[in-house]
């Protein structure tokens, strides 16, 4: 493989040491939040360290509060730190941008415009000097790419939760980020729609390869998506429990990830930890 | 996507949905339920109208009577019985001098719109005659230079009423220019929001009167020089002071209440902040904003009445008032003809509001 013979080959090493520097896209070092309550301090997150690869797909598991979404909203820069740093590509990050595309646990398009014009929205913002048909153009595809090529100038209030999802995806592949992060964004669908949506996500992924932190409750959609599954411990103070590699091989589909030996191993993994 | 337009549509939209139930009536394809709906929606409240109707005409019978009894009863007391007798007579002729002056019927109200209508058209057609015959006059004044001779005989109710319509709707416009971009920037900004939070708290509960004082005060003093009549100035200033409360308050709420994740999204994307107020905030609060505008809207109107009266600013208010100190034969039931014309007004400026409301928001539920 690849990255071995580069982490052979060079000496670049990061001081916490996981993985060469310029593979790592998203480096979490010593990361605390603590929000101050009446009753002193509490700390969500404390000495969190964790390094993403580029064009890695990591889903990050744990129990209800453990920090996660807080995690990912620090991430995103829509959380102010209280202690560590977030670098994506060694840059520090200074609040919310375009590099880091985020989809919402809810689907939060602006009701009252049309699914085009939410990806829009996006679109126009990273690609200004773009002429309005290439724009127009970008968001087409990616509409196209999420199934909603009939839907383009529906109004999203119009539209059902799974499909507003579908444009949250698009609108969050469009503006074509570093990062992408996504926040259990099929929590609030079916099961029927939420596998639907895995495998236009997976699909669409596949072909753009961007770096993609998701946080889940549901432990075979993060095997199913994950190159590396985040199993973080229960909070106060919550860390990085266990990291489990999965080595399915990619493009994937449900049914040979559901028959492969190894797929049973890693679900026991993952549940002796969540019941640990 | 085209969408056709249908009768059942439109009226739903303006808040009238009723009507589509009669048309159905009419073309047969109506079943038990509709047929429940349509009872409880037009013939209930027709039923009640004519109850209405009924007690206020028995009502104002029996006030009639008890005055009439009163009028006789002070003859027979103060001059005897002859001049009981007359008075008795003269009440049954109906004679303007002693006819009691008390509530009028809804016969009575209603012969008095017909008599304003029929006033209307007199007054309209000499209106028309007195310009077809300065037509030629004025256009030679105006090649001169000189000011057009106008009308200047007494306004009909019918110019009353679109006299009073011009007044709040100036006076709405006033509330909307002021209220909004400042309601913006108050909710977007808490400093601003403290800044005026002791002023909305005090002015908002101020009464009419006080405020069309206080604009009258500053008004004057501002047009000393000008000879033209300051009235309509001061009354619809006055209306938009009254009424910009309500649509000032909601717009601040809606402006700082936008759903966090739209604004979670707007920071994602890096929009301006230009971007932010007119891609995000506005279309968001325009539910609260347009129902503070429906509240500003009947609020002005409510008060429009009062401050015509006070500014002698021809209009409705006017009438009333006029109406109430010539005290003549008619004049009570033409102050309830106004009651009338001001209340369903007053509604169907409501329905504007809604069918506007309906137009421009996202948010369809909401509207009530």
């Amino acid at each position: 493989m690849s990255t071995i013979i580069e982490q052979n080959q060079s000496n670049i090493i990061t001081d916490n040491g996981l993985f060469p520097s310029n593979e790592v896209m998203l480096d979490l070092k010593n990361l605390k939040k603590v929000y101050p309550t009446p009753k002193g301090d509490y700390v969500v997150l404390e000495d969190l360290n964790l390094q993403i690869r580029k064009e890695e797909f990591v889903t990050i598991i744990g129990h209800s509060g453990c920090g996660k979404t807080t995690m990912l909203s620090m991430i995103a820069g829509l959380n102010p730190i209280s202690g560590g740093r977030i670098s994506v590509l060694g840059k520090q990050i200074k609040g919310p941008g375009p590099d880091r595309g985020v989809i919402f646990q809810a689907p939060s398009l602006m009701p009252w415009m049309t699914a085009l014009q939410n990806v829009l929205l996006g679109v126009n913002q990273v690609f200004p000097h773009a002429t309005k048909a290439q724009r127009n153009d970008i968001a087409k595809y990616y509409l196209q790419k999420v199934g909603l090529e009939d839907a383009f100038n529906k109004r999203a209030s119009d539209l059902s939760q799974g499909m507003q999802q579908r444009v949250g995806i698009a609108r969050a592949f469009a503006i074509k980020p570093k990062v992408l992060l996504l926040d259990e964004p099929f929590g609030m669908l079916d099961s029927l729609t939420r596998g639907e949506l895995q495998d236009i996500l997976i699909e669409i992924w596949n072909k753009e390869k961007i770096t993609a932190v998701m946080i889940t409750h549901d432990v075979d959609e993060a095997i199913f998506l994950a190159d590396r599954v985040v199993m973080m411990t229960s909070g106060p103070k919550a860390k990085i429990g266990d990291i489990l590699d999965i080595e399915f091989e990619r493009p994937r589909t449900r049914k040979s990830v559901l028959e492969h030996d190894d797929y049973y191993k890693y679900r026991k993994h993952l549940i002796d930890f969540l019941e640990h | 996507m085209k969408q056709s337009l249908t009768l059942g549509k439109v009226t739903k939209f303006i808040g009238l949905g009723f009507l589509s139930t009669i048309k159905d009536l009419f073309t047969g394809n109506i079943d038990k339920e509709d047929f429940k709906t349509l009872l409880r929606k037009t013939i209930v409240p027709l039923a009640s109208i004519l109850l209405f109707i009924g007690l206020w005409h028995m009502g104002a019978k029996a006030l009639y009577n008890k005055e009439a009894d009163f009028k006789i009863e002070k003859a027979l007391t103060d001059q005897g019985q002859a001049a009981a007798d007359a008075m008795e007579a003269c009440i049954a002729s109906g004679d303007v001098s002693c006819k009691p002056n008390t509530l009028p019927s809804p016969s009575q109200v209603w012969d008095s719109y017909k008599s304003l209508l029929r006033d209307h058209n007199i007054i309209a057609a000499d209106k028309a005659a007195f310009k077809e015959k300065t037509a030629a006059l004025n256009e030679k004044r105006v090649a001169d230079g000189l000011d057009e001779i106008t009308y200047t005989g007494r306004p009909s109710f019918v110019d009353q009423i679109f006299r009073s319509l011009k007044t709040v709707f100036a006076g709405f416009l006033l509330a909307l220019l002021i209220a909004v971009p400042l309601g913006i920037f108050i909710g977007l900004s808490p400093t601003l929001k403290s800044a005026f939070n002791w002023f909305i708290q005090i002015f908002k509960p101020v009464s009419p009167v006080v405020w069309y004082l206080l604009v009258f005060m500053i008004v004057k003093t501002l047009l000393i020089d000008s000879n033209e009549d300051s009235s309509f100035t001061i009354s619809f200033i006055s209306v938009g002071l009254c009424s910009m409360w309500a649509t000032l308050v909601n717009t601040a709420m809606g402006v700082s209440s936008v759903d966090k994740d739209y604004i979670n999204v707007a920071k994602v994307l890096k929009l301006g902040s230009f971007q932010k107020i007119f891609k995000v905030v506005l279309p968001s609060s325009l539910p609260l904003i347009f129902t503070g505008l429906k509240i500003t809207l009947s609020v002005a109107w409510m008060v429009l009445i009062a401050i015509e009266l006070l500014a002698q600013s021809p209009g409705l208010g006017l009438f009333v008032w006029e109406e109430f100190q010539n005290g003549a034969n008619d004049s009570n039931a033409k102050i309830i003809v106004a009651m009338f014309v001001i209340g369903i007004i007053g509604f169907l400026l409501d329905r504007l509001m809604l069918t506007i409301q309906n137009w421009v928001s996202f948010d369809k539920t909401d509207a009530i």
